[in-house]
């Protein structure tokens, strides 16, 4: 029997999967602000009200403390929220209730209650919007023991990550990066195989490799693409999982290339980047022939949109560390 | 959420001064204007209206990133931006253009917020202490109230002299009133009697959501538990909007502690041009509004009064030569330098920042252009 693959955006692959979800399982509840009629500013949950009603699809008030507050009550009576954050800048006004409540609760419980609770957060740049719309915060969840934290960069993986992510007994961040929810991919709706935790090789190359995650992995597949062009094979990794993160891959990778330039939208210092280069210094460090570089934003807020793509790193960023790397 | 007897109004959307008790109180307010200053009013919500106009049209022509619409809110902030003193602060939410205006903001810097240019736009010391938009929903509630606090304790305010007190106000919407940071500043604000009026306008919908999942009850009652007297107008009355605005910055300036306005109007475009009501809400609703509005009414009753086609083609003239103002300077904006992007994230020197920023300059340097 030939699979089940269609095309379509990482839009419409969250879309399916959350229909899927809600499908499978009543437990399964959305909330969020403008989940319903209008469908998500993104429309990633777009008749998904109209098809399961407005008690399993609820658009909330505007608080994302609420939010995220009543989705660990309604967690503790059995359900399985997933709460839809509008925009990554406006995750903080939820922040005590992830970091401090959420987080923590199965900890002090010693286990006795789950937090099945996913936060889908719209994350990144590069679609020229006004502040507080263009992020990426997942350093702070990442760094907060209690959550998990994934990104899919991929139609196919959104689609099965999010479900994976609503199966989890653990409270699980999912970031969408939002300039990703626009071109299409394969999607195999019948089966995949990687679990939700694994970080994936998504090119060979024998000489450099680069680690990324969410919209940063088009930017550095291209830049293999240039790389390779110029004569330098480049291995690319796709993180997909920020916590717990998926070593194996990474360190097997860098044994064989010595050399590793891991890339971000968000600001360098104390990031995921940094928390890889740490990793891998220690656990490869005599297959090493150069520093891990990392690549990044620039430790300021996000600038004006105007100024975008200055801030963000690009190919030519990114290709200019693989040449600082390459040097030693 | 509609207009009760408690709802305080002057003009019937008919463009008739309204006799009723709620109104007997504020129509000498009204009374004590002159025509000159009631001309202005409609003058602010005429020109404000077609900028918005014109920014919706550059949006479209990829000139913004975003507009976010005012109109069929001109009363509720022409009237309440009137009513406030040179002294007072203003902290907006992001919509209220006609505030801004009439605070002294050249909104040249509203149009570089949404072209991407800036986050900021403006100084607020050198525009009438109207200061930066907030886009974060709520929080600013909190920083008008530590700014009223901040005039309670210099002694700025309460001495009894209007000319001299001042008060702060702060916009916000219905949808905002869900944030815990507005319940925060009700709670602040009340237990430091701090001279805030908080000016809510209530334009029926927060995006696609409507008032009644925010509120079970109408949000003027709100406050009320938290020992904040608040009231209920027809925001469309830009009389009423100014008659009691008026009011209750001068008793919070006064000394008389925190007031609540709630000011019911509606959002007749978009949320945002990104935004598409059709999805959510009813043509029916929205023609309902449209016979409501607040620049018709008021042109019935200023013409009820004698004034003539000049005056309104004047204003109809001025109004086209501010967009088009607008429009040549939002083409002639440029880009922004990358100091803007380095330069304030700190007062004093940062020197991972530093680096990061030379870093740059010779990278750019580096593609041997002058780019
Ligand atoms: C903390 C936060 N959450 C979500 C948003 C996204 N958002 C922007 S405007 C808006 C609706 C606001 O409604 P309301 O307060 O009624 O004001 P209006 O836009 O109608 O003037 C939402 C949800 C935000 N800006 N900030």
């Amino acid at each position: 029997m030939t699979p089940n693959v269609q095309t379509m955006p990482m839009a419409k692959a969250l879309n399916a999967g959350l229909r899927k979800a809600l499908g499978d399982d009543p437990k399964v509840l959305l909330m969020g602000e403008d989940i319903g009629p209008l469908g998500g500013v993104f429309r990633i949950t777009e008749g998904l009200q109209a098809e399961f009603g407005p008690n399993r699809v609820m658009d909330t008030p505007l608080a994302e403390s609420g939010i995220i507050g009543t989705a660990i009550g309604l967690a503790m009576g059995g359900y399985r929220p997933v709460c839809e954050i509008q925009f990554d800048g406006f995750i903080f006004p939820g922040f005590d209730q992830i970091t401090s409540q959420l987080a923590k609760m199965t900890n002090r419980h010693e286990g006795q209650v789950a937090m099945p609770i996913v936060i889908r957060v719209p994350y990144g740049g590069h679609i020229g919007a006004v502040e507080h719309h263009q992020e990426s915060p997942e350093a702070y969840f990442a760094h907060t023991p209690g959550l998990r934290v994934v990104s899919p960069s991929t139609p196919h993986d959104a689609y099965w990550m999010i479900q994976e992510a609503i199966a989890s007994d653990d409270p699980v961040m999912f970031f969408e990066p939002k300039s990703r929810y626009w071109p299409k991919g394969e999607v195999n709706l019948d089966s995949h195989d990687a679990p939700l935790h694994s970080s994936a090789v998504v090119r060979e190359g024998t000489e450099i490799t680069l680690v990324g995650h969410g919209a940063m992995m088009s930017v550095l597949l291209a830049s293999a693409e240039l790389a390779a062009e110029e004569g330098t094979s480049v291995e690319v990794i796709d993180l997909r999982s920020l916590s717990p993160i998926d070593y194996a891959p990474i360190v097997a990778s860098v044994q064989k290339t010595g050399r590793l330039v891991v890339a971000a939208e968000a600001p360098g210092s104390f990031s995921v980047s940094s928390e890889i280069a740490a990793t891998v210094t220690e656990r490869a460090f005599y297959s090493l022939e150069a520093p891990v570089l990392r690549v990044s934003a620039f430790d300021a807020p996000f600038p004006p949109a105007k100024l975008e793509t200055t801030y963000l790193p690009d190919a030519d960023r990114v290709l200019e560390a693989v040449d600082r790397a390459m040097a030693y | 959420m509609s207009i009760t007897a408690a709802t305080v109004q002057l003009l019937s959307p008919e463009g008739q001064l309204v006799e009723s008790d709620a109104s007997a109180e504020y129509l000498p307010y009204i009374d004590a204007l002159s025509d000159d200053q009631l001309r202005e009013f409609y003058r602010q919500m005429v020109v404000v209206r077609r900028f918005d106009v014109e920014a919706t049209n550059l949006q479209k022509q990829g000139e913004l990133g975003l507009w976010v619409p005012s109109i069929g809110q001109e009363g509720a902030q022409v009237g309440s931006a009137f009513a406030a003193r040179p002294q007072d602060h203003i902290f907006p939410s992001y919509r209220e253009h006609a505030v801004a205006r009439i605070r002294g903001v050249d909104l040249i810097g509203v149009i570089g917020l949404l072209r991407g240019t800036t986050h900021g736009g403006w100084n607020p010391a050198d525009a009438g202490n109207f200061h930066l938009y907030t886009l974060v929903i709520g929080s600013h509630t909190l920083h008008a109230t530590g700014r009223a606090m901040a005039m309670t304790l210099d002694g700025t305010t309460a001495t009894g002299d209007p000319d001299t007190d001042a008060a702060v106000m702060t916009y916000f919407g219905d949808g905002s009133t869900s944030q815990g940071d507005v319940s925060e500043a009700f709670v602040f604000a009340a237990s430091y009697k701090a001279p805030v009026v908080f000016f809510l306008q209530n334009n029926h919908w927060a995006i696609s959501v409507p008032v009644s999942t925010q509120s079970r009850t109408p949000l003027y009652l709100r406050s009320g538990g938290f020992g904040i007297p608040g009231i209920q107008i027809d925001g469309n009355d830009v009389l009423a909007s100014f008659a009691v605005t008026k009011r209750n910055l001068d008793e919070a300036r006064g000394g008389d502690g925190p007031r609540l306005i709630e000011a019911l109007t509606y959002r007749m475009g978009p949320h945002t041009t990104s935004d598409d009501p059709v999805k959510y809400r009813l043509g029916t609703e929205v023609a309902h509004w449209q016979t409501r509005d607040p620049i018709s009414r008021y042109e019935t009753w200023l013409r009820s009064r004698g004034e003539g086609d000049l005056f309104f083609s004047d204003v109809a003239e001025e109004a086209e030569d501010f967009a088009a103002d607008i429009r040549r300077r939002t083409l002639s904006l440029g880009t922004p330098s990358i100091d803007k992007m380095f330069d304030f994230v700190y007062t004093e020197p940062h020197a991972p920042l530093a680096a990061q920023k030379q870093w740059l300059t010779e990278y750019d340097a580096s593609f041997g252009s002058d780019a």
